[in-house]
């Protein structure tokens, strides 16, 4: 179909966008890569009054070394994240579900900040920003704050951001060399959402865990953190016979509030949330 | 700020067109509709299929999930540009000999998705070609002669570029 009327602004800088947005009101929306929002518009699923292009604001785009963390600047597109050599040397577990995301041509578009503003619970990389404790920077014509990923994520399709906010960038924390990481997607076809994820980043020396940082996609209206495994998995041995991580990765549902749908029941979804952990613990820790 | 109409400027197959739209106007209508470039068409309305697909700026894109004021100023190139004269390109010379359509809608998006594809890898191997075409959906000929099209036209390309 045909997308509903709507006015569009093209602003250059951050400041201008932020203008723009509060000056349009609640009915504005941001357009970053229109990879969600551009199906939206032709269901008709959505009707902006005005849609805010970020395409051209330079200063939200690119990824920066910032000491002990990564900036990644809202607009970058997946593609780019895939690619980053900085990405891929700190942050891999981003890189990898990242990857994992749609097809290359949606990766070209579509882009980190739109996917974590978009809040699908069944997006692959709001369960990695949260298993990582990504930092979620935030401007309106108002002024700037920061948000951590725990606090981001509110509800289904919902986040932090008020109708005049723009998410500017988030930033991660470098993992160093002893943290392997490894993100584990469930789904049946190619170019599909995530029926369950699991992004696991797991410190470990000496052959057993010294911390773990899980996160799951698509087990509630929000993505969710498995705190009981991350406990669970603390000083577990990774030699042998795996025991350990097999009885720790049985607590993966915990807290969670799995949905019933056409591509799983919600009772599949918890018996998926704890064999995908145990294969996404074991491939962190393995190589 | 805000304007019901704009005026856009795009290169697509090498013609340089100016054309005043509705924000609301979706890049592919502008090829359609207003250019008269049909080799490129919709398949669905939730950018699965991949039918629309051409490229912008030098990399694969959706163009039914693409607004054309967001590609004022761009450089598109569709199926309809990829033949030089008389002479097929590579890719629609192996998907013809190796009878990889049937319908042939999905054909010009496979097409471009190919070529991107062959531009990032020259060399790719069977999973990384469906992996390169996971955006694009075929409904008839279940793949195998895509996939087969896609390795002919790689290795026939590198022989023309001596690698
Ligand atoms: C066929 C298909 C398959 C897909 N498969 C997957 C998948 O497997 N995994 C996955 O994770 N995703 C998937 N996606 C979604 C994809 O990742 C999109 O790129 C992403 O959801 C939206 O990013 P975008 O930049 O295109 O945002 P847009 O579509 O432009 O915007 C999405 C929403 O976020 C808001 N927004 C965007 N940027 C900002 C910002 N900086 N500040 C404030 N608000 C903002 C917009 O207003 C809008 O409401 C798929 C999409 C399609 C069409
Ligand atoms: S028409 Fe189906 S992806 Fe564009
Ligand atoms: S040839 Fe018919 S859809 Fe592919």
């Amino acid at each position: 179909m045909i997308p509903a009327t709507f006015d569009y602004v093209r602003p250059s800088t951050l400041g201008e966008a932020a203008a723009a947005l509060a000056e349009a009101g609640e009915d504005a929306k941001v357009l970053a890569g229109g990879q969600s929002l551009l199906p939206l518009l032709r269901l008709r699923l959505a009707y902006p009054s005005v849609l805010v292009d970020l395409g051209r604001v330079a200063e939200l785009r690119g990824i920066e070394d910032r000491g002990d963390r990564l900036h990644i600047g809202a607009m970058t597109t997946h593609d780019e994240v895939v690619n980053s050599p900085l990405v891929n040397e700190h942050c891999p577990l981003l890189a990898r579900a990242t990857a994992t995301v749609a097809d290359p041509a949606i990766r070209h578009r579509g882009t980190f900040g739109g996917s974590l503003s978009h809040a699908d619970p069944a997006g692959d990389l709001p369960s990695v920003a949260l298993a990582l404790d990504a930092e979620f920077r935030l401007a309106s014509a108002a002024g700037e704050r920061t948000v951590p990923a725990a606090d981001f994520f509110a509800d289904y399709l919902t986040t932090a951001l008020e109708p005049d906010e723009i998410l500017t960038g988030v930033s991660v924390p470098k993992l160093g060399p002893d943290w392997g990481c490894h993100y584990e997607k469930f789904h049946r076809t190619a170019q599909a959402w995530a029926i369950v994820g699991v992004a696991a980043a797991v410190r470990h020396s000496g052959g057993a865990v010294v911390e773990a940082r899980i996160a799951l996609t698509n087990m509630g209206a929000t993505p969710v953190r498995a705190h009981a495994v991350e406990s669970a998995l603390a000083g577990v041995p990774l030699n042998g016979s795996g025991a350990g991580v097999r009885e720790a990765a049985l607590r993966a549902d915990e807290g969670t509030n799995p949905p019933s749908d056409a591509d799983a029941g919600a009772d599949y979804r918890r018996h998926l949330a704890k064999v995908l952990t145990r294969r996404a613990v074991i491939a962190a820790t393995s190589g | 700020m805000a304007q019901r109409k704009m005026t856009v400027t795009v290169t697509v197959d090498g013609v340089r067109y100016e054309e005043e739209v509705e924000p609301r106007l979706l890049l592919v209508h502008l090829l359609r509709d207003r250019l008269g470039k049909t080799g490129t068409p919709i398949g669905c309305d939730t950018g699965n299929c991949g039918a629309c697909t051409v490229m912008l700026d030098g990399r694969s894109a959706k163009s039914c999930s693409v607004l054309a004021v967001q590609a004022d100023g761009s450089e598109i190139l569709t199926v309809e540009g990829l033949a030089s004269g008389d002479e097929w390109h590579p890719l629609q010379r192996a998907f013809h000999e190796e009878h990889a359509l049937q319908c042939g809608y999905c054909t010009p998006g496979m097409i471009m998705a190919s070529l991107d594809l062959l531009q990032v890898n020259p060399d790719p191997d069977d999973t990384e070609i469906r992996e390169g075409l996971e955006g694009n959906l075929c409904r008839c000929t279940g793949y195998a002669n895509i996939v087969r099209a896609v390795r002919r036209a790689a290795a026939e390309s590198r022989e023309v570029s001596g690698a």
